[in-house]
C-alpha cells in the first residue's frame, strides 16, 4: 500500500451515504415547508487543477427531516474538496448566484492579502451575479479549508474542505487519506440566531440548571453563580437540538462512512468547519497520533481524544485493529449531541457508540480564579495518572474560601489603560493564568491521554527564531447579558479604522488575556504565528487558530511577513459579529525605512 | 392597617429570598469538582512531557514509513524530560508601544489595489454588522386576566425595544380594567435607554396616562438585571402638575425545571405628596406581591397561573376606603407571557 491510494479513499468515503441522500424529501417524512431553491447536495465531490471554477447558490438543506435554508458551493454542503500541489499557480473564478454579496476566504493559505476573501478588510466582496477571480502561488501544504466571511453565511453552508500535497515526500506514511469536516445543520436562519443571541440569553442553552436538575454543584454555588449574574452552564452559545452536529454533511443518524482494511494505516483530515462548536473527537478502542495542526506537520504524538476548536485542523493517524468497525465520535463540547461516522471493514459495519457524557459546567477556574489546590499543573492528568482528586476536602474549603465575599469579578485594576471599561465588559479575570496545557472545558479530568497544546511541537524547525521584540497583549472582553463581544473592550465597529499595526518583519509576541466565560479560538488572517507552550523557538507549533481558555491567557510569536491587511477575530461566528475583530496591518518593506 | 405593609415586604422578602437557596439536596457528596480541575501553573517555560524528545520519531527529513510504526517510542510519558526547556524564549516581560516603522492611520491597504470607492461600502458594511447592530424586541411579561370576587378584570404590562446593545429606544405599556368597564389605568412610556454598565440602563422619556386622569410625565430611571438575577426596573415621575411619584418593581425567574418556572413579583408605589384627585397618599402608596407560575411551551410562548396580592398603604388606604374600594385585594391571575 502506498498514498497512491489517497484519492480513491477520499472519494469512498464521499459515495457512503449517498443512497440515504438519494431518498427524496417528501419520502423522509419531514415538513414540506418550502425554501427557495433546489435540494442541496449532502457531501462533496473534489476539483483540482490549476483553474477552478466555483459556484455559490443558495437552496434547500435537509438533514435528518429537517429542512431549512442553506448555501452551496457547486451545489453541495460542504462544498467540494478543492485539492491543489504546493508550488502550483491557482485561479480560483467564484461566481455569486445569491442575491446578496458573497466571498471565500483560504483559512490558513498564505496569500496576497487582496486575494484572502474578507469583504471590507482585503477585498469589496463579491457582488450578487457576478464572478471574481482570486490568483495566486501556492506556498505550503497541509489541511486547509475555505468559507465564506460573508454576512453569516458560513452557518448555511458555504464551506468546504481544502487539501495541497507537498511538493515533496509526505513525513508519514499512510494507505488512505479521509476527510472528516465537522459542522452543523440547523433549520433556523442565522440572523434569527443572531437576533435570539442578543435579545434572549440562554436562549439556546437547552441545560439551564433549574431546582430539579443533576449538576453537582451546592447550592452555595448555584447562589455564587446568580450572584454574579452567570450561568455555569454556558459552554455553548448555540448548541443541540438547535443544531444537528455532521459529518462531511450528514447528521449522526445518516451514516457516514469511512472503508478500510486490516492492517492498514489511515490518515484523517479532521477539520472543524462550524460556526460555534467545539468538538471532542474519540475513537473509541483505538488511539489517534497527531501529526499536523492548523495545516502544519508537528512530532507524532498519540492520543484518546482532542478537543478541536471552532476552524482548527487536525491530521491524525490511526491504526485499526481486529474490530470490523470503529467508531468516530464528534462529542460537542457542552455534550448536547455528536457527529458521528463509522470505520468499518464491509459497508454496514457498524460499532457501538458510546452514549453522551455528561455535560460539564463552568467552574471557578473559568473565572480566572486559579489558586489554591487546582492550580497545579494540569498536564500530570493525562498521562495516566488518576487525575487531581477533586471531591476532596481541599477543594470543597478552596470552594468555601473561592466565594464572592469581598472579591470582585470586574476588578478595573487588573486592566492596562488601553482597555476601555464600559457596558461591554461584564468581567475581569482575576488571575489570567497560561494554560497551553489545558485539555479543554470537559476534558481536564477524564481518565486517559488527551491532546493539549503543549504536546504539539513543530516537525520541521521554525524560519524565524528570533527573541520577540515586543509584547502586544490584547484582552478578550465581552458581556454575555447584551451579547458584545470585543478585544481591549471596543467591538469592530468602533476600531474598524484603528488597526493593530506590525512593522515590516517585527517580530511580536503577543499575549492574549480571557476575560470572559467562553473559551474563543482567535484566528489570525494571512500568517502562521507559533505558539508559546514551552517548545523551544525551533519548534513552537505554527498554527493560525489558538483557543484562549476562560478566564486564562495564551501566547503566540509572530512574524510579520505578510504585508496587507488582515482580519483578526474569534472564530465563533456570532461572537465575531458581536464583535470580537480587528484588522491587523503588517507595513511592507517598501513603506518601511 | 399599618401591619399591612410589614406583612407585605415580609411576604415579599420571603418569596424572593428562599429561592436560590434550594434545589441542593438531591446529591449526596457536598466536595464538588467546585474548583476547576482545569487550573494551570503560570509559567509556561519548561516543556514539560511531550514536547521535543523521543529522536527516534521526530525526524525533520522525514524516512517514509519508519518515523509512525512504533508506537511505544511515542511520547506519552511521564514530565520528567526538561532536555527540551532549552532554548524557551522568556519574551519581553513588558508591554511595549508598537515601533515607528508600523505606521499609523486606518487600514487601507486594499484601496490601493481595487480603489477607495470600491471599498467603501463592503467597509460600511462589515461595520455596521460587527458590533453594534440593531435588534427589536417586544416582550408581553403580563396579559393576564384577574379574578376575584365579581370583579373581574384584565391587565396588560407590554415592554421592548430597537436599538444596539448599549443605546435603545425603549417603550413600556401597562394599563388594567374591568370586563364589560372603560379602562381604569393605562399608560405608555417612550424612553432612550443607555447603557450605564454592564447589566444596567439608564432611562430618560415621557409617560402619558391615556385613561381616567390623563397626565404627562416626565420618566427617569434604571433599569436592569440586578446580582441574584433579579429583574429590576426603578422609575421616578414628575407629572405636568408637578407631582413626582416612583414605582419599583422587581422579578425573578426560578426555574423548577427547563420549562417550567416560578416567577415571585413585586412592586412598589411611592409618592412624594398627597394627591387626592388620583386617591394617592404621600409616602408608599401601594404594595403588590404575586407570584406566577409558567410553562413555556416555546422560549417565547408561556402561559401561566398565578396569584397576587395588592394592598394601598397609609393616605391611600384611606382614600380608597372613602370611595368605597377594599384597599387590599387578592386576585387570581391566568395569563400568557410571550416575546418575540
Amino acid at each position: 500500500m502506498n498514498t497512491s491510494l489517497t484519492r480513491r479513499g477520499i472519494l469512498a468515503g464521499l459515495g457512503a451515504g449517498a443512497t440515504l441522500a438519494a431518498v427524496p424529501a417528501w419520502a423522509q417524512g419531514h415538513s414540506m415547508r418550502r425554501h427557495n431553491g433546489p435540494p442541496i447536495r449532502v457531501g462533496f465531490d473534489e476539483v483540482s487543477g490549476k483553474i477552478i471554477d466555483l459556484a455559490v447558490a443558495s437552496g434547500r438543506r435537509t438533514v435528518q427531516g429537517r429542512s431549512g435554508h442553506g448555501i452551496a458551493v457547486n451545489g453541495s454542503v460542504p462544498g467540494p474538496l478543492i485539492r491543489l500541489r504546493e508550488g502550483q499557480n491557482v485561479r480560483l473564478n467564484v461566481t455569486n448566484h445569491l442575491n446578496e454579496d458573497t466571498s471565500i476566504h483560504w483559512h490558513g493559505l498564505l496569500v496576497p492579502f487582496q486575494y484572502d476573501g474578507v469583504p471590507g478588510v482585503s477585498f469589496p466582496g463579491i457582488k450578487p451575479h457576478k464572478t471574481f477571480t482570486y490568483d495566486f502561488p501556492i506556498r505550503q501544504s497541509g489541511t486547509y479549508w475555505y468559507h465564506s466571511h460573508s454576512h453569516l453565511q458560513e452557518q448555511s453552508g458555504h464551506y468546504g474542505p481544502l487539501i495541497i500535497e507537498p511538493a515533496g515526500a509526505e513525513p508519514v506514511s499512510y494507505d488512505r487519506d479521509y476527510i472528516l469536516l465537522l459542522s452543523e445543520f440547523t433549520p433556523l436562519h442565522p440572523h434569527f440566531i443572531m437576533s435570539r443571541l442578543r435579545t434572549g440569553e440562554g436562549y439556546f442553552n437547552d441545560k439551564l440548571s433549574s431546582w430539579t436538575d443533576k449538576y453537582p454543584m451546592s447550592g452555595a454555588e448555584r447562589r455564587m453563580w446568580a450572584e454574579m449574574r452567570m450561568l455555569p452552564t454556558d459552554i455553548a452559545d448555540v448548541s443541540a437540538p438547535t443544531y444537528t452536529y455532521l459529518a462531511n454533511g450528514r447528521g449522526a443518524e445518516e451514516g457516514l462512512e469511512y472503508l478500510f482494511r486490516r492492517g492498514e494505516r489511515i490518515r484523517l483530515r479532521v477539520i472543524n468547519g462550524s460556526a460555534m462548536t467545539f468538538f471532542n473527537l474519540r475513537i473509541p478502542g483505538l488511539p489517534m497520533t497527531v501529526i499536523a495542526a492548523d495545516g502544519q506537520n508537528v512530532k507524532p504524538v498519540e492520543v484518546d481524544e482532542l478537543q478541536i476548536a471552532t476552524a482548527e485542523t487536525y491530521d491524525i493517524i490511526i491504526e485499526p485493529g481486529k474490530a470490523d468497525a470503529y467508531a468516530i465520535v464528534a462529542e460537542s463540547m457542552d455534550r448536547s449531541g455528536m457527529a458521528l461516522a463509522m470505520l468499518a471493514t464491509v459497508p454496514g459495519a457498524k460499532a457501538s457508540v458510546p452514549p453522551l457524557r455528561e455535560a460539564p459546567l463552568l467552574t471557578m477556574g473559568d473565572m480566572g480564579m486559579n489558586h489554591g489546590p487546582a492550580a497545579s499543573d494540569m498536564a500530570a492528568d493525562h498521562n495516566g495518572h488518576a487525575g487531581m482528586d477533586h471531591g476532596g476536602g481541599a477543594d470543597a474549603n478552596a470552594a468555601k474560601s473561592h466565594s464572592m465575599d469581598g472579591m470582585s469579578m470586574r476588578d478595573k485594576s487588573l486592566l492596562p489603560p488601553d482597555v476601555e471599561i464600559g457596558p461591554g465588559l461584564d468581567m475581569v479575570s482575576m488571575a489570567p493564568v497560561d494554560k497551553m496545557g489545558d485539555p479543554g472545558i470537559g476534558l481536564r479530568d477524564v481518565k486517559h491521554r488527551v491532546l493539549n497544546y503543549r504536546m504539539l511541537s513543530a516537525l520541521e524547525p521554525n524560519q524565524d527564531t528570533r527573541e520577540p521584540s515586543r509584547l502586544l497583549e490584547i484582552h478578550l472582553t465581552g458581556n454575555m447579558e447584551r451579547y458584545m463581544w470585543s478585544f481591549d473592550g471596543r467591538m469592530f465597529s468602533s476600531v474598524d479604522d484603528i488597526p493593530i499595526r506590525f512593522a515590516w518583519n517585527e517580530r511580536v509576541r503577543v499575549k492574549l488575556v480571557n476575560n470572559t466565560m467562553m473559551a474563543h479560538p482567535i484566528h489570525l488572517h494571512g500568517m502562521f504565528f507559533e505558539l508559546v507552550n514551552g517548545e523551544s523557538a525551533m519548534h513552537q507549533p505554527r498554527k493560525n487558530v489558538v483557543v484562549v481558555q476562560p478566564g486564562a491567557s495564551a501566547q503566540f510569536d509572530l512574524t510579520a511577513n505578510e504585508p496587507g491587511d488582515w482580519a483578526f477575530h474569534c472564530h465563533l461566528l456570532y461572537h465575531m459579529h458581536g464583535g470580537m475583530m480587528q484588522t491587523v496591518t503588517v507595513v511592507g518593506p517598501k513603506v518601511a525605512t | 392597617m399599618t401591619t399591612s405593609p410589614l406583612i407585605a415586604v415580609t411576604l415579599v422578602a420571603t418569596a424572593l429570598l428562599s429561592m436560590p437557596a434550594r434545589a441542593q439536596d438531591h446529591n449526596g457528596h457536598d466536595g464538588q469538582p467546585a474548583v476547576a480541575p482545569g487550573a494551570q501553573s503560570s509559567p509556561p517555560v519548561k516543556a514539560d512531557l511531550h514536547a521535543g524528545h523521543s529522536p527516534s520519531v521526530v525526524n525533520p527529513k522525514p524516512a517514509m514509513d519508519h518515523n509512525m510504526m512504533v508506537h511505544g517510542d511515542l511520547k506519552h510519558g511521564s514530565a520528567n524530560d526538561t532536555a527540551s526547556s532549552t532554548g524557551v524564549s522568556p519574551g519581553p516581560m513588558m508591554e511595549t508601544t508598537q515601533p515607528v516603522e508600523a505606521g499609523i492611520g486606518p487600514s487601507r491597504a486594499a484601496d490601493a489595489i481595487w480603489g477607495a470607492d470600491a471599498m467603501f461600502d463592503s467597509r460600511k458594511s462589515l461595520r455596521e454588522s460587527h458590533g453594534d447592530f440593531p435588534v427589536f424586541w417586544f416582550q408581553g411579561d403580563r396579559l393576564e386576566a384577574q379574578i376575584r370576587g365579581g370583579h373581574n378584570g384584565y391587565l396588560w404590562d407590554f415592554q421592548g425595544y430597537y436599538g444596539g446593545p448599549t443605546s435603545r429606544l425603549w417603550f413600556k405599556s401597562e394599563g388594567e380594567g374591568g370586563f364589560g368597564k372603560a379602562l381604569e389605568d393605562a399608560e405608555v412610556q417612550a424612553l432612550y435607554s443607555r447603557a450605564i454598565a454592564p447589566f444596567w440602563d439608564f432611562q430618560l422619556g415621557v409617560r402619558q396616562d391615556v385613561a381616567g386622569d390623563k397626565t404627562t410625565h416626565a420618566v427617569i430611571g434604571v433599569q436592569g438585571l440586578a446580582p441574584y438575577m433579579f429583574e429590576v426596573d426603578a422609575a421616578m415621575f414628575v407629572s405636568h402638575r408637578g407631582d413626582v411619584t416612583a414605582r419599583v418593581e422587581a422579578e425573578l425567574d426560578q426555574r423548577i425545571t427547563r420549562r417550567l418556572i416560578l416567577q415571585p413579583r413585586a412592586e412598589v408605589n411611592l409618592s412624594a405628596q398627597n394627591v387626592p384627585r388620583l386617591g394617592i397618599g404621600a409616602g408608599i402608596d401601594s404594595v403588590e406581591a404575586g407570584v406566577r407560575l409558567r410553562y413555556e411551551i416555546t422560549r417565547e410562548f408561556a402561559p401561566y397561573l398565578g396569584v397576587e396580592q395588592s394592598w394601598r398603604v397609609g393616605r391611600s388606604a384611606d382614600f380608597a376606603r372613602g370611595s368605597g374600594e377594599d384597599p387590599s385585594v387578592t386576585n387570581y391571575v391566568v395569563g400568557v407571557r410571550f416575546w418575540f
